[in-house]
């Protein structure tokens, strides 16, 4: 579906709040626009956002239209283990996308 | 005879047409637009009845806005993150887009913070208004206003 970016700091101490950062390319169609012919384009955005610390969802996001086209997501979360965060974005056509970052936690 | 009678019918029909033709770009040109009052109605179904305090929340958005349709945003809550007291969810809601809601971020006590940043589209000046839950029932609220040179959602490719 489109190409993903994510930024997570590969190595933290334990109980250290660490910042995420991910975007993905994503047109975020607003269905209030229209093509040449008039007609109206069909909405078409990323409505759900969720990020999980080793099985665990620590995040989520329900986005609307008004989020830019490529939403761009930049949250916190205290790093208590060592493993691998895992994102998912869903579309409006159902469509899913994945990612995931390992995390090392001395 | 009938030439000019034929002629009559045409003419009636191309003034009707004329009318018609006037008439409707000015329809067109009327857009969805999201009201203070939809933006209301939009609050209502997400949190409810409970009272709003000002406070503890810092939305962060450039008052000034070149173009809207990339705006840099990012909300913050005055909270220490912890089981008993943290922040459960932010909304962040807008007036005068074709739709009231922005984003809505869930989150918990592993957030360690409670914060966070994406870019939003705004189709007019107007206010955003960012309401975050915290995990006693309460809620608070910052508002900025925002003035917006280029409007997302107008053009049409």
């Amino acid at each position: 579906m489109a190409r993903t970016l994510i930024n997570v700091p590969p190595k933290a101490k334990r109980g250290q709040v660490i910042e995420i950062k991910t975007l993905i390319s994503h047109v975020m169609e607003t269905g209030y626009r229209r093509n040449e012919s008039g007609l109206p384009i069909p909405r078409d955005i990323i409505n759900l956002f969720v990020c999980t610390y080793n099985g665990t969802e620590i995040f989520r996001a329900d986005l609307h239209q008004a989020i830019a086209a490529n939403p761009f997501i930049t949250f916190f979360t205290v790093a208590t283990e060592s493993g691998t965060l895992e994102f998912r974005w869903t579309d409006d056509n159902g469509q899913v996308e994945t990612a995931a970052a390992k995390i090392t936690v001395e | 005879m009938t030439d000019e009678s034929s002629s009559a019918v045409t003419r009636r029909t191309v003034l009707v047409g004329l009318a018609g033709a006037t008439a409707s770009p000015t329809l067109l040109v009327r857009r969805a637009e999201a009201t203070p009052e939809t933006m209301k109605a939009a609050i209502h179904q997400v949190i409810g009845e409970s009272p709003v305090r000002k406070g503890k929340v810092t939305l962060d958005i450039p008052p000034l806005v070149e173009n809207g349709n990339t705006i840099a945003m990012s909300v913050s809550v005055d909270s220490p993150m912890t089981e008993k007291d943290h922040v459960k969810a932010i909304h962040v809601f807008n007036e005068k887009n074709p739709q009231p809601n922005i984003i809505s971020v869930h989150l918990g006590p592993r957030a360690g913070k409670a914060a966070f940043s994406t870019r939003i589209r705004l189709a007019d000046s107007q206010n955003v208004l960012a309401i975050a839950e915290l995990s006693d029932g309460s809620l608070w609220s910052d508002t900025v206003e925002v003035i917006v040179t280029i409007a997302a959602c107008l053009e049409y490719n």
